[in-house]
C-alpha cells in the first residue's frame, strides 16, 4: 500500500515506453500498413447451445409443434423469412438484414458423429478437429500461423475477454485476450511488465528457457499499446446497448473504423443452455445478440466498411427436436449459422431446412460439416490456404 | 555448473511441486541422491483414499436407497439432488487433493499421480466415480502400468465416460478400444483401424453399475475369434489389454510422455528408448523408471534445470509450499485453475492437457505475473473466468463453473482473503547479509538466472525494514516470467 504514491508516480507515457521497444518488436514501430478495404471476420459465439429450432423456426412443420407443445412458437409469433421459415421474435434486425439481402443463413450444420458434451463439442469447433481427433490448436490460431510465420503481431486476431479461447491458439502464433483495450493502460501491472521486457538481457543467440515468456509478454505489450492507441484514434460515435455483448461490439466497431491490422475478431455470449424454462431465457439471450449486431451493422453502414465485414455466428450444437419435462431442451446436434455483412455473393437461406422426419435418435442430421464453412471463409474472406489451416481440403460453399 | 542447492531443488520440482519453506536450510548440504533416497521413501505407503461423498450421494449409490424410502427412485427431484451434491463433491476433490500436493510429504506419489490423472483423463459428473479412479491412479502411481491399465480401463468413470455401455456384441463402439490404442498405451502408427475394430469386440459387455464395480455382462460380449495385431484367438479385453503391453511400443510411448513430463519438451529418443527397454524388461514398474530417471547424472544438467514450464496446479501448489498461506475460502484455487487455463478433474478432452507452452498465452501469462501481488493485497483479483455450461446437466446452480463468478475474496477490496505464514521462509534468510539478499532470494525461488537486473525490483520493493524488503522481494521474484518455469 505504501508504494502506491510511488509507482504512480513512475508510470512511463504509453508513448516514451515504446522508444524502447525489443528489436524483434521493431514491426510495430513502422506505420502499421493497413489495405484499405481490409477485410475483417467477426466470429461470434453462442455459448451453451443455441437452440436452433427456437431460432429459425419451422413454421409449417407438425412435427416440430408436436414435439414442442409448450415450447413452439406459433407462426404468428415468428417473423417471416420464407413461407416455411419464421424467426425468433427477439430477432428483429436479423430479419431485415434478410430481407435486404445481407444475411445468409446455413441450416443443420454440424458434423459427423456429435459429441453432445459443451465442452467437448466446443473444443471441436474451436480446433476444426474430427470428433475422433484432439487438436490443441485453434482454427484461428492456426490462420495466424499460416499468415504470419514469425511475425510478433498478435493483434491479427483479437478476442475481448480476459482469458484466451482455444480457437485463437496457433502452434506459433497466438490471438491476443484483452477485457478492452484500456485495462492495461496506466497501471501499474503495465508499468512493471513494461519494465521486465525493457530491462531484459539480451543473450544475444543463446536460447534460454525464460526467451518464450519474455517474447509474448513484449508482444503482449506492443499489441495492447497497439489496439490502445487505435481504439482512441477514431472511436465510434455510433449508439451500441449497454450490455456485456453491446460494449463489446462496440470496441469492435471502433477498432475495424481505426484500420487497425486485425483480421479476426472473436466474442462470445453464453447462456444458450436452456434445459429449464428456455422462453424467457432463450428471448433475453437472442434479444442481446439482436441488438448488439444490429447497432453493429448500423455502424459499418454508415461508415462505408459494410463491405469490408464478414460477421459470423456459431454454436457448439442445437438441440433436440423435441422439449423436455422442465420446459426447457437437452443437447442436440446440427444447428443454423448465421453470415452478415455486405460482401455476400449470395444471400438468404441457401440450403434447406433440416427434416424433422429422418432425425438421428432424436437429433436433427448436418448436411454441411462446419469445416466446409470454416474453409469458405478462410479462403474467399482471409484469403489463405484453407487446407494449410484445417489439415485436409473441404468443398467451398458459394456465399462468399 | 548448477549448485548442490539448485540439483536440489531441480529434484524438488521435478519430483513433486518445488522446496517447502520448510526444507529450504537443507538443500545447500544434502546430495542430490541422499535428497531422491528421502523422496522415494516419504512416497512408499499406499496413500489414504480421499472421500468426499456426502451422505445423501453414499446412500444413492453405496445404499441404493435415499433416507427414508424402502427403495431409491431416481425422480426429478433427486437428480437435481444428485446433481447439486456431485457438484459440490467434484470441487471439494478438487481441493482436497491440491492439499495434498501441498502439504503431502509424499510428492513424487502426487506428482506422478497428477500425470496418470492427465493421462487417463475422463470428465463425468459423478463424484464417487471420480474418486474412485484418482484413488486408483494415486495408489498405483509408482507401481506398476500393468495393474494401472487394467484398473483405470475397469473403472467406472473411463467406462462411462468413453461409453462402455453401448459397447455391445451387436453394435460394438470402438470409442475406448481406439482411445486406449491411440493415447494410453501405443501412441499414433502403432497400430490399425482393423486393431481397433478387431479389440473393440473384445471390451463387448464392459460396464459399471451404481456403486461404481465393474461387470461383464455376457450377453452383450462377443466370444468370437478377433484378429488384434496379427494373432488370433478368442480374446477377452483383460487380454487385449495385456497384448497393447506386450507391443514395445507402448513402454517407449509411455516413457516418452514421462520424460516430457519429468525432464524436457524437448524429447531425446537415444535416452528415452534405453529408459524404455530397462521400463519393458521390468514389466513396466512406473517407481524403477523414475529410479533410472532421477538417479542419472544426466538428469541434473544444466541444459534441463528450470527449462519447463510449470503448469497451472505446478504453480498453485508450488506458491503454497514456498509461503504456506492460509485461503479464508478455499473456493478461490478453483477460479485460479480456471483462469490459468487448468481445472483438475476437468480436462480439455480424453487426450489430457498438451501442457509445455500451450499454458502461455497473452491473458495467462499476465494473470501469472500477478497472481502473487494478488495474494500480497498489492494487486487486485479483476479477471473473469470463462464459463463452464458442461456437466452441470441445466440444473440451475449444478453447473460447477458459471460464468465469471469469482468467489472468496475480500468483497469490498476484490482481494484475495489470504493470510501467508512467513516464518520458515524467513528465518532461512535471517543470517545472510543485506547485500547477498536479492540473489539468495532468487536462489531459492527461481530455476534460471534473472535476466532482468536486480536494480529493477527496487521500485517495486519495500526497503523499510529487513522483513519487509524480504517479503516484497521474494513477491516480486515471484512475479517475474523467470518464476513460471522450474
Amino acid at each position: 500500500m505504501l508504494f502506491k504514491r510511488r509507482e504512480f508516480l513512475q508510470v512511463g507515457s504509453l508513448a516514451t515506453a515504446s522508444l524502447f521497444l525489443p528489436k524483434f518488436l521493431k514491426a510495430f514501430e513502422a506505420p502499421a500498413f493497413v489495405p484499405p478495404g481490409n477485410k475483417v471476420l467477426v466470429v461470434l459465439q453462442l455459448g451453451g447451445g443455441n437452440d436452433g429450432l427456437n431460432t429459425v423456426v419451422p413454421v409449417r412443420n407438425d412435427i416440430y409443434y408436436r414435439s414442442r407443445p409448450k415450447l413452439a412458437l406459433a407462426r404468428e409469433k415468428t417473423i417471416a423469412l420464407t413461407d416455411e421459415a419464421g424467426l425468433h421474435p427477439a430477432l428483429p434486425s436479423f430479419a431485415d438484414a434478410y430481407h435486404n439481402g445481407n444475411m445468409v443463413l446455413l441450416n443443420g450444420v454440424g458434423y459427423p458423429n456429435p459429441e453432445r458434451s459443451h465442452f467437448r463439442s466446443m473444443d471441436i469447433w474451436h480446433s476444426g478437429s474430427h470428433s475422433h481427433q484432439y487438436i490443441n490448436t485453434g482454427w484461428v490460431g492456426r490462420y495466424l500461423d499460416a499468415q504470419c510465420n514469425g511475425c510478433a503481431r498478435p493483434t491479427q486476431a483479437l478476442e475481448f475477454d480476459d482469458t484466451l479461447s482455444l480457437a485463437l491458439k496457433g502452434e506459433q502464433m497466438n490471438g491476443l485476450a484483452l477485457r478492452d483495450p484500456r485495462s492495461l493502460a496506466g497501471t501499474t501491472n503495465e508499468k512493471f511488465f513494461r519494465d521486465v521486457t525493457q530491462q531484459h538481457i539480451d543473450h544475444h543467440g543463446h536460447e534460454q528457457p525464460a526467451d518464450y515468456l519474455y517474447k509474448t509478454l513484449s508482444s503482449t505489450l506492443s499489441g495492447a499499446e497497439y489496439i490502445y492507441k487505435n481504439s482512441k484514434l477514431r472511436g465510434t460515435q455510433a449508439s451500441y446497448p449497454n450490455t456485456a455483448l453491446g460494449k463489446r461490439f462496440r470496441i469492435i466497431g471502433s477498432l475495424v473504423l481505426s484500420d487497425i491490422d486485425t483480421k479476426v475478431y472473436y466474442v462470445s455470449l453464453s447462456g444458450f443452455d436452456t434445459h429449464i424454462n428456455q422462453e424467457v431465457t432463450h428471448a433475453r439471450a437472442l434479444k442481446e445478440v439482436n441488438d448488439a449486431v444490429d447497432a453493429f451493422l448500423k455502424d459499418m453502414k454508415a461508415n462505408g466498411r459494410f463491405d469490408d465485414v464478414l460477421l459470423m455466428t456459431f454454436s457448439e450444437f442445437g438441440r433436440r427436436v423435441a422439449q423436455n419435462a422442465s420446459a426447457g431442451t437437452d443437447h442436440g446436434a446440427a444447428n443454423n449459422m448465421f453470415l452478415f455483412g455486405g460482401g455476400l455473393k449470395q444471400k438468404g437461406m441457401l440450403n434447406p431446412m433440416s427434416d424433422l422426419t429422418d432425425l438421428d435418435n432424436g437429433d436433427l442430421k448436418y448436411q454441411l460439416d462446419f469445416k466446409q464453412v470454416y474453409a469458405t471463409v478462410l479462403k474467399k474472406w482471409l484469403g489463405t490456404d484453407d487446407k494449410a489451416v484445417l489439415g485436409e481440403q473441404f468443398s467451398h460453399l458459394k456465399f462468399i | 555448473m548448477a549448485t548442490q542447492q539448485q540439483k536440489n531443488q531441480h529434484l524438488l520440482w521435478r519430483t513433486g511441486f518445488g522446496p517447502a519453506a520448510g526444507q529450504l536450510a537443507r538443500l545447500g548440504s544434502s546430495t542430490p541422491d541422499a535428497l531422491y533416497r528421502e523422496i522415494r521413501s516419504q512416497s512408499a505407503a499406499e496413500p489414504a483414499y480421499i472421500d468426499v461423498m456426502d451422505d445423501y450421494l453414499r446412500m444413492v449409490y453405496i445404499d441404493m436407497k435415499a433416507p427414508g424410502q424402502p427403495k431409491f427412485v431416481l425422480d426429478a427431484a433427486a437428480k437435481k439432488k444428485m446433481l447439486l451434491s456431485n457438484k459440490a463433491g467434484i470441487q471439494k476433490i478438487n481441493l482436497n487433493w491440491i492439499a495434498e500436493m501441498v502439504n503431502s510429504p509424499a510428492q513424487l506419489r502426487e506428482k506422478m499421480a497428477l500425470f496418470w490423472h492427465g493421462h487417463f483423463a475422463t470428465r463425468v459428473y459423478n463424484v464417487y466415480f471420480q474418486q474412485l479412479l484418482l484413488h486408483s491412479t494415486r495408489k498405483h502411481a509408482l507401481g506398476s502400468f500393468r495393474t494401472l491399465l487394467h484398473e483405470v480401463s475397469k473403472s467406472a468413470a473411463m467406462l462411462n465416460f468413453l461409453n462402455a455401455q453401448s459397447n455391445r456384441k451387436a453394435s460394438p463402439n470402438e470409442n475406448f478400444a481406439r482411445e486406449v490404442m491411440e493415447l494410453f498405451t501405443l501412441g499414433r502408427g502403432n497400430y490399425t483401424e482393423r486393431d481397433i475394430k478387431e479389440a473393440a469386440r473384445a471390451f463387448t459387455g464392459w460396464g459399471a453399475n451404481f456403486k461404481g464395480e465393474f461387470q461383464m455382462r455376457p450377453q452383450y460380449h462377443d466370444d468370437g475369434p478377433k484378429t488384434v495385431f496379427g494373432k488370433t484367438a478368442n480374446y477377452t479385453g483383460e487380454q487385449v489389454l495385456d497384448l497393447l503391453l506386450e507391443q514395445k511400443a507402448t513402454a517407449r510411448y509411455i516413457t516418452g510422455k514421462i520424460y516430457r513430463y519429468l525432464v524436457s519438451e524437448t524429447p531425446d529418443t537415444t535416452r528415452i528408448n534405453a529408459l524404455a527397454d530397462r521400463f519393458y524388461a521390468n514389466d513396466y514398474h512406473i517407481g524403477k523408471l523414475l529410479d533410472d530417471i532421477f538417479t542419472a547424472d544426466w538428469f541434473y544438467a544444466d541444459k534441463y534445470i528450470g527449462a519447463r514450464i510449470k503448469s497451472p496446479i505446478d504453480l498453485i501448489a508450488g506458491m503454497q509450499r514456498i509461503l504456506p498461506m492460509t485461503f479464508q475460502d478455499r473456493g478461490i484455487l478453483l477460479d485460479l485453475q480456471r483462469i490459468l487455463g487448468q481445472i483438475l478433474f476437468s480436462p480439455p478432452n480424453v487426450a489430457g492437457w498438451p501442457g509445455g507452452r500451450t499454458w502461455i498465452d497473452s491473458a495467462s501469462l499476465m494473470a501469472r505475473m500477478r497472481l502473487p501481488r494478488m495474494i500480497t493485497e498489492r494487486d487486485v483479483l479483476d479477471l473473469k473466468p470463462k464459463g463452464d455450461d458442461d456437466l452441470g446437466g441445466g440444473v440451475a446452480g449444478a453447473t460447477i463453473f458459471a460464468k465469471g463468478k469469482v468467489r472468496a475474496l475480500d468483497k469490498d477490496k476484490s482481494q484475495i482473503a489470504v493470510a501467508i505464514d512467513w516464518k520458515d521462509f524467513q528465518k532461512h534468510f535471517e543470517k545472510v547479509p543485506r547485500t547477498e539478499l536479492v540473489p539468495a532470494l532468487a536462489g531459492a525461488l527461481l530455476q534460471t538466472p534473472m535476466q532482468v537486473p536486480p536494480s529493477l525490483l527496487d521500485s517495486y520493493t519495500d526497503a523499510s525494514s529487513r522483513e519487509s524488503f524480504i517479503r516484497t522481494t521474494a513477491i516480486q521474484l515471484m512475479c517475474l516470467p523467470e518464476y513460471q518455469l522450474c
